[in-house]
């Protein structure tokens, strides 16, 4: 009967669930990438120990610090809610120290450098922020557990629906913060700092917004990384998903938000499919984690600016 | 032209190698002095300690990364061309060689001898270089930095399964030893690979494959120095400041830029065929992505784009661990027999027992604060970070203003 039961979950739903909910993920983390790339011309590689270093905040702030449970009794979900929010906050301040500590004498050098630099805080941040995690992962203590819903042909994590509408939230809430008045003064810096400054923006204080909303997208997708169904902590190598998003911001482009969601959706589609389907023993293990990079490298072939980026204009 | 340095009346001795006495007199004395390196406790005045076994190991291990340094350094930093691909055909080059070199058994090996194994360790790489060099030239400035990011996790990929020829992700396997053989099975003709006696000199195994290295790093510095005053270097610096520009001028872009993708794949490969022989047991995780990183670093702690640049940037990035190391364990000897400030300093940084905190820790095993490792890496992240902000030009860039200095003294210019 088990057995009989099992074989009515569509293995095809099943793995378009997984594939989205790990796109969602890559779309947020390519998101927050892209907007960094675009506000502040700063192509950063960081952006992996972002997520671990905020996924570790927030584990400290639920967990070690138990806040705000440590003070008052609330409804599990509302009270993670709020050390998560805490956390984002932190993060947030991370991703600002960081841009104006490293990245502001960096202004107006060439692209390469500051990615060199970005590689830099890369090796910095993942050395200590293992050294503190230690050997075992640190718990999310998320409420959600690993509670599923079973629709019948398919189940879904509870993790994974609060990731549906978290993303589809952000998403939203990204393309609101475009359309006021901060986010326009946001796209002017992205089109020319110069002409921007000349306007009346303080391209420094777009700068800070730009990293902390990158440092946010990039906790979130963190956190989301390191509950049930994925892991069940954070571990140092929560980074290596960025690695795994970057095949999703060469696939939507460097320079398009759109793009990111769309290339983090396709990207973890792919991945989850290549992981249900391509196991002949020929593929090996792991061969859906390079799957990524060869979507990335057969776009790159095919449009070397990505699908939705703007192609780049040569002028001698 | 006696007396005038900079007087030249001819292109032939405006490209010459080495346009000074100075220069001649400088280099001639660093080679010989580097060649007497191992033998350097029985020569009056020298530093001892060089011609340690742990010292001719490090030295050996800067010889190796120079190699492959300086081919990063003319995709990178000649040609323009950011590459994170570095370490996938150090890989590449790496199993090659085994596959060449190492005897057969359980796991591929075709047993040639070295003047076999070392060139195939170039040429294959290069080869598959040019193989993937199409697409990558299509793709440019960060696109390519992506691309080639791809390559080393696809490799690292191959790596694991491809277990017949690389003994897979906890076992590794071993790779050929330095001896030099006319062919399979015959007594070596010259064997690096144990303690012997050379020109009335006891050399051991460390010295001996140190010698060796420094031999094929200054062929390869030869070669990589020659090679910027060709066209085809030329050619690669027209492209790096400006693609357009220098297609305009005549110089086929594919061309040069396929040229020194495969020119600097032969490099990385043989450079990775040494280092796995050296070290001589390798799993597949060492050809990853922090790699490729520290070849990037090299090249441009060193100065981007000048071969004394990698070679400098090689000996400051392999050497520092050691130095750092070395530091850590003098403070902890200052602190256990002493008194006085520096102590007290020196106990705020260290941390020496487990319920003492500090932000660096040397005991063994895991505690409070980072270990010596730890420190080096945190290091490592922060001198390519400072270099980029403070000094673009790298070490080079620092030599170029003392010597400016001293140039003009005591004048200001």
């Amino acid at each position: 009967m088990e057995i009989l039961a099992q074989a009515e979950y569509s293995q095809l739903a099943g793995t378009i669930v997984s594939g989205l909910s790990l796109g969602t993920i890559y779309a947020l983390l390519a998101m927050g990438f892209v907007i960094i790339f675009k506000a502040t011309q700063v192509v950063n590689f960081a952006h992996g120990a972002l997520a671990t270093v905020g996924a570790f905040i927030t584990a400290g702030v639920a967990v070690e610090l138990n806040f705000p449970g440590r003070f008052l009794d609330l409804p599990p979900l509302l009270g993670w809610s709020i050390s998560v929010v805490t956390a984002l906050a932190l993060s947030a301040l991370v991703g600002i120290l960081l841009e104006r500590v490293f990245l502001r004498p960096m202004v107006g050098e060439d692209l390469f450098s500051v990615a060199i630099v970005t590689l830099g805080m890369n090796v910095i941040l993942m050395t200590i922020v293992t050294d503190y995690i230690g050997p075992d992962p640190r718990s999310m203590a998320d409420p959600w557990g690993d509670a599923a819903a079973d629709l019948g042909f398919v189940i879904i994590a509870h993790t994974e629906i609060a990731q549906f509408l978290v993303a589809a939230a952000l998403v939203l809430l990204v393309g609101v913060f475009f359309r006021s008045r901060t986010g326009v003064a946001m796209r002017a810096t992205a089109f020319d700092q110069e002409a921007a400054r000349a306007q009346g923006i303080n391209v420094g204080v777009i700068f800070a917004i730009a990293w902390a909303i990158g440092a946010v997208l990039a906790t979130v997708g963190g956190i989301f990384g390191s509950v049930y169904p994925r892991r069940i902590g954070v571990f140092p190598d929560t980074a290596f998903l960025v690695f795994r998003a970057f095949p999703a911001i060469i696939l939507g482009g460097l320079d398009s938000v759109v793009g990111a969601v769309v290339g983090g959706l396709a990207v973890g589609v792919a991945e989850a499919a290549a992981g249900s389907y391509l196991n002949h023993p020929l593929f090996g293990t792991g061969f859906s984690g390079i799957v990524p990079y060869l979507v990335m490298m057969i776009v790159l072939f095919i449009r070397p600016y990505g699908i939705f980026g703007t192609e780049e204009v040569r002028r001698v | 032209m006696r007396g005038r340095p900079h007087l030249y009346t001819s292109y032939s001795a405006d490209q010459a190698l080495m346009p000074t006495a100075t220069k001649k007199v400088a280099l001639a004395t660093f080679l010989v002095l580097a060649v007497l390196a191992p033998i350097a406790s029985s020569i009056p005045f020298y530093p001892d300690f060089l011609g340690n076994n742990d010292w001719m190991k490090l030295l050996s291990h800067v010889a190796i990364f120079g190699i492959g340094a300086l081919g990063i350094n003319l995709l990178t930093g000649v040609a323009g061309q950011v590459s994170l691909g570095h370490a996938f055909f150090m890989g590449l080059g790496a199993y090659v060689g085994v596959v060449f070199g190492a005897p057969p058994g359980d796991l591929w090996g075709l047993g040639l001898p070295m003047w076999i194994w070392l060139p195939m360790a170039g040429i294959i790489p290069a080869a598959i270089g040019l193989l993937v060099g199409p697409a990558a030239v299509r793709v440019r400035g960060l696109y390519l930095a992506f691309a080639t990011l791809g390559l080393v996790f696809i490799g690292e990929w191959a790596w694991r399964n491809l277990k017949f020829i690389t003994g897979g992700s906890f076992a590794g396997r071993r790779f050929p030893e330095f001896q030099l053989r006319m062919w399979k099975e015959e007594e070596p003709l010259v064997d690096f690979a144990s303690d012997g006696v050379w020109l009335g000199f006891e050399i051991s195994e460390e010295a001996k494959v140190y010698l060796l290295m420094l031999g094929l790093l200054v062929v390869a510095t030869v070669l990589a120095k020659n090679l910027q005053r060709t066209r085809a270097g030329r050619a690669f610096q027209a492209i790096r400041d400006r693609d357009i520009a220098a297609e305009i001028m005549g110089v086929n872009e594919f061309k040069y830029k396929l040229m020194a993708f495969g020119i600097s794949s032969a490099y990385a490969g043989v450079a990775g065929a040494l280092f796995a022989s050296f070290v001589g047991r390798q799993i597949p995780e060492t050809w990853d992505l922090f790699l490729s990183v520290e070849f990037i670093a090299i090249i441009l702690i060193g100065g981007a784009g000048t071969v004394s640049g990698a070679l400098m940037g090689s000996a400051f990035v392999i050497l520092l661990p050691r130095l750092v190391q070395d530091f850590t364990e003098w403070l902890s000897n200052v602190i256990a027999d002493g008194e006085g400030l520096l102590a007290t300093v020196a106990d705020v940084v260290l941390s020496v027992s487990p319920d003492d905190f500090g932000v660096v820790n040397v005991l063994p095993g895991a505690g409070p604060g980072l270990s010596v490792f730890q420190l080096n890496q945190v290091l490592f992240g922060l001198l390519v970070i400072l270099f980029m902000i403070f000094e673009p030009l790298g070490l080079y860039g620092i030599w170029l203003r003392i010597r400016n200095y001293w140039k003009g003294w005591p004048f200001t210019y």
